[in-house]
């Protein structure tokens, strides 16, 4: 049996597949030195409680039909999340794949917005047009949400041009922000994640590449889909690009590994490769059956939750009781419930929509675009043509 | 359905100047580019051998010596990445101009320029944007084989949200290019390789083409040629053999197939009551097809005949010179085309 806990000396993954090696185990980032204070701390912790309760609604959501196609939740992995935006800056931007709710909550996104998305509903982030897996939040700069594997990662690696351009070319400064891009573990097989290891290798992009690795491309281990799996650093050595493993269990590590990978790319403008060992306590989406790995893997991580370690600590310091816990419990209970009522009390999008946002000129049967209700309400306005929303 | 109509300005309005300076299509394409890069810092040129090499087909010579390797950027042969790479750069707020040595490359980044770049406003719930120019080479004729000929626009053409430019002359390559650039909707702007050294007039003043706006290239009154990019001086040439013979065809030049500016070929149709469509894609769900689809539903009653099609042949594109040449839509089978659809057979 393995254990999640990376000081123990045992490694992730020790029971999947046949032929694998064992895992390079995560070293340990959160040093003694690591100063936080209790009260980020609390905030975090119910950071990341409030993905856990969002995503358990979202289940009964979907079983109730209130969402459809697909539905990924983010259950196990909420560490990875929370940590790696508590090492950024607002400015930073971040893109993931299509496992995202997690990350548009954790980034600021309203639960109400989130949860409107997947019900369809026109006060969703995207208007209701793209669903699960296209969350997106341009006040939080959280570029999607997006679905094809791999797909994100030379988006990741654009958005890092990008900024490095604005900052050195346009502005003739130096390169100021750091781009979180955000994989699975399947990605690492798509050309598209090597093309944009490559190009960000050879431009010194300030893009962090998180491998996600939950071990499981839907239902493929990792040893049975990706070579060196038991050790992903080499996929990074191949292109110059510095790796680091962090345990995605533990918050702490997260953010003690994800601030000193933040620091340096901003600092050297260059790319970092992370393997963030994680876990999804359920299945790849809503339908699957989980078949391919054992109950009592399960019950090994989940022994390992990210939220009940961190809950841990701060008890440990006296800064968390379970009066304090239950209510703070009872306040996150309280505000999806509410995000639920008002996303089911938006109305759904005018059909005059399916014509609208196709392109931002006006012509023919498409009618413009607009900002969703989402921006307009923080006074945002887009940098081309807006139309009247139908 | 889903058809496209833009209210069209006076056809002639925008067409070249006689005399002046003549230039070649590769040089108007490089005169658009770097006016527009002087104009915005953030338009910037990534692609193959453009900065170093100078631009595989020549197209960006120079351009580094005037803007530096930070806006002229040479890439690997890595489509897929510089592809998405540039999208990503967009949603963020540049205007990349992303050079394809030749669009035939661009299959190995279908998924972001198809499954992205058009999307991303509509998916983002009007977000994001994606501000970007993808151009290069298309077409077959140069004896390239089969897998450096194809005319994209007959699979891409089927993708909403992308706008689709194909020049046809060296005035018109510059000025649209130029519309592309400042336009914030992607573009596909399609080049023929068979036309960068073709030599027209382009005035040494700044000017820009509309999208969605056709033009007539040539009046007549016995059938309307509908054509766009290099096929589009075939049926010029067919017209004048077709003249002699005493059949006067009108030729339209769509410029854009998205915008598709029906009204102008539709406003002919009327008049000429017949319609061949050349289009140097494969027939099957081609832009063609779908002009075709147009024509007979806006003149159902004006037609004397169904709109005829001249596309390249439904096979893999040949090597050997007098297969190719056989395989495009050339003059010979534009005649025909005419002859039957006038009944002149």
């Amino acid at each position: 049996m393995p254990s999640v806990s990376p000081s123990q000396g045992n490694s992730l993954y020790q029971v999947h597949g046949a032929t694998e090696r064992p895992a390079v185990a995560p070293p340990r980032h959160a040093t003694a030195e690591l100063r936080i204070s209790n009260d980020a701390l609390l905030k975090w912790l119910r950071d990341m409680m409030l993905i856990r309760e969002f995503e358990v609604r979202c289940m009964q959501a979907y079983q109730e039909k209130k969402i459809g196609g697909f539905c990924h939740v983010y259950i196990g992995q909420e560490a990875v999340a929370v940590g790696c935006t508590s090492a950024l800056e607002a400015h930073d931007p971040m893109v993931t794949a299509y496992r995202d709710h997690g990350h548009a909550l954790a980034r600021g996104m309203s639960a109400r917005a989130c949860m409107a998305e997947m019900f369809g509903k026109i006060g969703g982030c995207a208007k209701g047009k793209g669903g699960s897996m296209h969350m997106f939040d341009r006040a939080n700069n959280l570029f999607g949400g997006h679905g094809i594997v791999g797909a994100q990662t030379p988006l990741g690696a654009g958005l890092a041009f990008a900024t490095k351009y604005e900052d050195e070319v346009i502005n003739g400064g130096r390169s100021k922000r750091v781009t979180l891009c955000f994989l699975g573990d399947g990605a690492l097989n798509q050309g598209a994640f090597h093309e944009a290891m490559n190009l960000s290798g050879l431009f010194d992009l300030p893009v962090i590449f998180i491998c996600e690795n939950n071990g499981y491309s839907m239902g493929t281990s990792i040893h049975r889909g990706t070579t060196m799996g038991h050790d992903l650093s080499a996929k990074a050595a191949a292109y110059g690009i510095d790796s680091m493993i962090i345990d995605g269990m533990d918050f702490l590590e997260v953010h003690a590994g994800m601030s000193k990978a933040v620091t340096d790319a901003r600092t050297r403008s260059r790319p970092w490769f992370i393997d963030m060992r994680c876990y999804r306590f359920k299945g790849h989406s809503m339908s699957d059956p989980r078949k391919y790995r054992t109950r009592e893997e399960e019950e090994t991580y989940e022994a390992g939750d990210p939220i009940g370690k961190l809950d841990k600590l701060l008890r440990s310091r006296g800064a968390l009781n379970d009066d304090d816990q239950k209510e703070m419990q009872k306040g996150i209970r309280e505000q999806v419930r509410e995000a639920i009522v008002w996303a089911d009390a938006q109305p759904v999008p005018s059909m005059a929509e399916l014509y609208h946002d196709v392109f931002v000129e006006p012509m023919g049967p498409y009618t413009g675009t607009c900002f969703p209700t989402m921006l307009k309400e923080q006074g945002m306005r887009a940098p081309w043509r807006e139309e009247p929303c139908p | 359905m889903n058809h496209v109509t833009v209210e069209s300005a006076d056809p002639a309005r925008m067409a070249a100047p006689e005399g002046g300076r003549e230039i070649e299509l590769r040089d108007a394409l490089r005169e658009a580019m770097s006016e527009e890069m002087r104009r915005d810092a953030r338009v910037f040129l990534l692609g193959e051998e453009v900065a170093q090499y100078h631009g595989a087909y020549k197209v960006s010579r120079g351009m580094v010596d005037e803007f530096g390797e930070r806006r002229i950027i040479d890439t690997p042969i890595s489509e897929s990445g510089f592809a998405g790479m540039a999208i990503g750069a967009a949603m963020l707020g540049l205007r990349p101009i992303v050079e394809f040595m030749s669009w035939s490359f661009s299959l190995v980044a279908a998924d972001p320029i198809l499954n992205n770049a058009p999307k991303m406003l509509y998916m983002s719930g009007g977000q994001f944007g994606c501000p970007i120019v993808f151009r290069g080479n298309d077409g077959a004729g140069g004896q390239l084989g089969s897998t450096h000929s194809w005319s994209v626009e007959g699979l891409y053409s089927n993708v909403p949200g992308v706008k689709i430019v194909i020049p046809s002359s060296p005035y018109d390559a510059k000025g649209l290019l130029k519309t592309a650039i400042r336009d914030d909707d992607p573009v596909f702007f399609l080049e023929s390789e068979r036309m960068l050294s073709v030599k027209g007039p382009v005035p040494e003043e700044e000017y820009l083409i509309p999208f969605g706006q056709a033009i007539v290239r040539r009046a007549g009154r016995d059938c309307t040629l509908a054509s766009w990019g290099r096929p589009v001086n075939f049926c010029l040439e067919a017209a004048e053999q077709l003249a002699k013979e005493g059949i006067d065809c009108e030729v339209i030049d769509l410029r854009t197939i998205r915008p598709l500016d029906i009204d102008s070929v539709v406003r002919s149709v009327r008049r000429t009551n017949c319609c061949v469509v050349v289009d140097q894609s494969w027939s099957f769900g081609s832009p063609g097809s779908e002009l075709a689809a147009q024509v007979h539903a806006a003149c159902f009653d004006d037609l004397d005949n169904f709109v005829h099609r001249v596309h390249s042949a439904d096979v893999p594109t040949p090597y050997a010179s007098h297969l190719e040449q056989e395989y495009l839509p050339n003059v010979r089978r534009i005649c025909e085309a005419v002859r039957h659809a006038t009944y002149r057979a």
